[in-house]
């Protein structure tokens, strides 16, 4: 089936199996192998992408399901040469280590900023736990999250 | 040790400190390249059929079905490996494993066929159409009655073999001195404990592309491995290829914490694969093939008896079975078949100790690799910090007082235990000292009396450990008959910039960052002008990788030797270029300048600019400036630490709540404390994981009951509290930077402090004086109810 999604802006078009994941569909698009497959079981969470600004974990979503959304991935945080906020926080506050959890991590760091600019540190712990991270103990994303909010304040403040 | 926030002072720099990590810059955009980010052109995609049960003969396969799927190229079985000399290949432990079952399957996910198709859904596809009959066999799963004399024998295979046991009967200390210390004790505590198995579980699962060029002979192997130039040297022997031949590419790599270690029978198949369809063959395999396949950790079956005299702990007797699953592929050195594990007499000072392990074979997968542990020292250190908790219980004395009492004191180093280890340095007390002031440890008592009273059931954990990490010396140690050593090669090209090569094999550990500092420290010169090369065996020095924390033990310390060696020489050069003698000249950041005349001297840079240059470089010199060493250590590093648990048990639903984690770590010397705390934080969370939820469990069939993360239950960011770091610095005498390596201690140290604290909160007002791992609501409660789980 021919399935159009839009993927960080760009309408994205392709003949796929109706049972094609959207992870795969993602990271059968040139350029897009930021976003990670990690459990098969929408535990891990290595998967999150944005749906129309909300979390979602694209191994358990088939693309079909996706036609008309809008899909935001990593890749897309980067704009014009400048880091997000949350990149330059987990950068800052050492949030990762083999940095196969951070695309997803960062992608619900992002979500939860936009719709909670001020989060506390267990607004941070909720956001991130439907995702794993083996490597930092999460107690450094937690930092670099709320490193993010104090520095998109910071901005905000200035301009 | 000096400090930075950054890099770009005028006041030229030195590489230790709290740098920034240079690898985050890729990751944090999303461009690693992991495994799967690989396509290479011609590439096809291996799916692997595996057993239904955990013990059955193979009747027949019948592949004709799925051979005859759309898009299908080849479905390769035992009888074709067997052509190729594959169908088994030897494990770490000198044992061998089938790499395809082509007579019987002796555990549940064991390898049967592999399929080649276009694409990963029609190789899955093609999985359902492949018809095996089997004939179902009794199957065991517990360690103690696989040594049932009427127990299903495993291993048929192996010629000889009329039992299940692994290994022989393997020991270590003094029995009869053990003896005398227990005929001699006032206070003797017996525990069974159990170390249940569990499973590193990275973030990124195993797999490879091979890619084999008829033509030139030549084999690419893109994985994520820990250690790969040692399985090069493995593929060249199992596959009869020549060893020049091979190479071997990890890029990035998604977490290993030791499941990397092996060589897995999908490696050998994609290479296989790769061999007969003469194209590239990709393979990953997905969560429950890695939870229920690839190595596991842990699985000891532990008897322990401690005894005490004066008040101070004085004799430990350990017996152990080990559980090795359906073949031996623990990762051990040669000469120690339970790895490490006899360092099980702790931080103190025993009169005497004696262990016996003995291992099986069950209808379980194999492995027996490190889970973030340098082989078999977290068993060590669970067992004995468990069992001085027990012992403190039945003396009625505080367990930090008891471990205050019985230390190793500083003055005794380096020290040998009674099992034959020689421990380098340490302050134990000084550092239990630390944790305690942290924590604030006589009021959380108080606390702890008050809450009780107020019917709410808090718990206060402490643990000690010693760990040995860094194998090994060349004398002491190999594994599959390759020392134990690391090379680094560093090139200090005329600009004055640097790369350095390593065999150290980067999982997240930010060697990168970390490597750069070593050399940025000895050379002077930035850590962002230094370069580090790793992940390839065409254009790394051998060395046998990343795992058991020997990193900076062993790849550090190759890097800061070589390092010297390159100052060294520019020294000479330097001598030339001033016209002096080089012994006239003394070094500071980055410059070689004459005693005497300070302002007359010759930067790093200028130095490396003179040695490419047309001049003439001093007498018996080559020109450039580079090294090479291979580091081999004198002796294993010992780092130490103390951590202190405090839990809530929901006195409703027996469910366990970390709420404050101390860890004081005494790693030596650190070469940046923010990738360290890094680490432990890490480590930290593993350890409270296995504590309380992470565990591969079986049915009495063998079937895996924890083959997805639905079931394997790994902790998220609400089960971790904020850990409270804190750190003393003994150190290493032998390591030319004092390093001691930490990525395991956290690992190490935390399951114990977790589990001593769960009892602490149950002990008095439930009676409760011991429980297995992992300590979930269901086991808690039972045991809160009085009807703890009788020993395996």
């Amino acid at each position: 089936m021919e399935v159009t999604i839009t993927i960080n802006g760009e309408e994205v078009s392709r003949d796929v199996e109706p049972r094609q994941l959207l992870v795969h569909f993602i990271r059968d698009t040139p350029g897009l192998t930021g976003t990670h497959w990690g459990c098969d079981t929408s535990n891990c969470g290595a998967c999150v992408v944005l749906m129309d600004g909300k979390p979602i974990k694209s191994c358990t979503t088939l693309a079909a399901m996706c036609v008309g959304h809008e899909i935001r991935t990593v890749e897309s945080l980067e704009q014009n040469g400048r880091l997000d906020a949350t990149q330059l926080g987990f950068h800052e506050k050492h949030g990762l280590h083999c940095g196969f959890c951070t695309p997803g991590m960062l992608m619900t760091a992002r979500a939860l900023l936009d719709h909670n600019p001020n989060p506390t540190e267990q607004d941070i712990r909720t956001a991130i736990s439907g995702q794993i991270c083996r490597c930092t103990g999460y107690q450094n994303i937690v930092s670099a999250i709320r490193w993010a909010a104090e520095h998109e304040a910071a901005m905000k403040q200035e301009a | 040790m000096a400090t930075i926030e950054t890099t770009a002072t005028a006041d030229r720099p030195i590489g230790f400190g709290r740098l920034k990590r240079k690898e985050d810059a890729r990751f944090i955009r999303g461009k690693g390249t992991y495994l799967d980010d690989i396509r290479l052109p011609g590439m096809v995609h291996g799916a692997m059929l595996r057993s239904p049960y955990a013990h059955a003969k193979i009747l027949s396969i019948d592949t004709s079905r799925a051979l005859a799927h759309p898009g299908v190229a080849a479905v390769v079985t035992a009888k074709d490996l067997e052509t190729l000399g594959l169908a088994w290949m030897p494990t770490i432990s000198y044992d061998t494993q089938a790499v395809l079952a082509g007579d019987k399957v002796r555990f549940q996910g064991q390898e049967v066929a592999f399929v080649i198709a276009v694409d990963e859904y029609t190789a899955r596809d093609a999985l359902a159409l492949i018809d095996v009959e089997y004939e179902p066999l009794p199957a065991v799963v517990n360690a103690r009655k696989a040594l049932d004399p009427d127990a299903p024998l495993i291993r048929d295979d192996k010629e000889g073999q009329t039992d299940n046991l692994a290994s022989p009967l393997w020991e270590a200390g003094d029995e009869a001195a053990t003896d005398k210390a227990f005929a001699e004790a006032d206070t003797i505590v017996t525990r069974d404990i159990i170390y249940p198995r569990c499973h590193p579980a990275p973030l990124e699962t195993c797999g490879m592309i091979a890619d084999f060029n008829p033509k030139t002979g030549q084999l690419d192997i893109y994985n994520g491995n820990q250690a790969p130039n040692a399985h090069r040297t493995v593929y060249a022997h199992v596959a009869g290829l020549a060893e020049h031949m091979i190479r071997i590419r990890c890029n990035d790599i998604g977490g290993g914490f030791g499941n990397k270690v092996p060589v897995y029978p999908g490696y050998v198949c994609a290479i296989a694969g790769s061999i007969v369809a003469g194209v590239p063959v990709k393979w990953i395999e997905d969560r429950s093939e890695n939870l229920m396949s690839t190595g596991f950790a842990r699985d000891y079956v532990m008897h322990a008896e401690m005894c005490s005299k004066d008040g101070k702990i004085t004799g430990l007797r350990v017996d152990v079975i080990a559980d090795h699953g359906a073949f031996d592929s623990t990762a051990q050195p040669t000469k120690f078949p339970a790895g490490f594990f006899h360092i099980v007499c702790g931080s103190y000072d025993l009169e005497a100790a004696h262990v016996k392990v003995k291992a099986v074979y069950t209808n379980k997968a194999p492995g027996g690799v490190a889970y973030r542990c340098s082989f078999r020292i977290t068993e060590a250190v669970y067992l004995v910090e468990r069992m001085v908790d027990a012992l403190a219980l039945e003396m009625k004395v505080d367990p930090a007082q008891l471990r205050m009492r019985s230390f190793i004191g500083p003055e005794q180093f380096p020290y040998e235990t009674t099992t034959g280890w020689t421990y380098d340095s340490g302050n134990y007390a000084a550092t239990m000292r630390e944790a305690m002031r942290i924590a604030g440890y006589d009021e959380l008592r108080n606390e702890q009396a008050e809450r009780r009273g107020r019917g709410e059931l808090m718990g206060i954990g402490v643990s000690f450990f010693t760990e040995g990490v860094g194998a090994g010396p060349r004398k002491h140690m190999d594994i599959l008959g390759l020392a134990m050593n690391d090379g680094a090669d560093l090139r200090v090209h005329p600009s004055g910039k640097a790369m350095v090569s390593i065999s150290a094999q980067t999982q997240g550990q930010g060697h990168e960052t970390t490597f750069a500092q070593i050399v940025a420290e000895e050379l002077g010169i930035p850590p962002e002008d230094v370069q580090v090369r790793h992940g390839d065996t065409d254009r790394t020095p051998y060395g046998l990788g990343t795992y058991g924390s020997r990193s900076t033990p062993v790849s550090g310390a190759a890097v800061a030797v070589v390092s010297r060696k390159v100052r060294d020489k520019a020294r000479l050069i330097a001598a030339t270029m001033l016209e002096t003698r080089a012994e006239d000249l003394a070094w500071e950041k980055g410059r070689w300048y004459v005693k005497g005349d300070p302002e007359k001297g010759a930067m790093i840079e200028d130095i490396a600019a003179y040695a490419y240059s047309g001049d003439p470089m001093p007498e018996g010199l080559e020109g450039g400036l580079d090294a090479q060493v291979i580091y081999d250590p004198p002796n294993l590093t010992y780092p130490c630490g103390a951590y202190i648990c405090v839990v809530d048990v929901d006195p409703d639903t027996a469910a366990v709540k970390v709420r404050r984690f101390i860890a004081v770590d005494d790693c030596g010397v650190r070469i940046n404390p923010m990738i360290v705390e890094g680490q432990i934080h890490g480590g930290l969370a593993e350890g409270i994981g296995i504590a309380l939820m992470e565990v591969i469990t079986f049915d009495e069939e063998g079937n895996c009951l924890n083959g997805s993360f639905m079931d394997y239950l790994i902790p998220t960011a609400l089960e971790c509290p904020d850990f409270e770091l804190g750190e003393t610095v003994t150190p290493c005498p032998h390591h030319p930077l004092g390093a001691k390596g930490v990525g395991e201690s956290p690992n190490v140290g935390s399951p114990p402090a977790i589990v001593n604290a769960v009892i602490d909160a149950l002990h008095e007002t439930h009676g409760v004086t011991h429980l297995d791992m992992p300590c979930t609501p269901a086991r808690v409660w039972a045991a809160m109810q009085g009807r703890p789980e009788p020993p395996q």
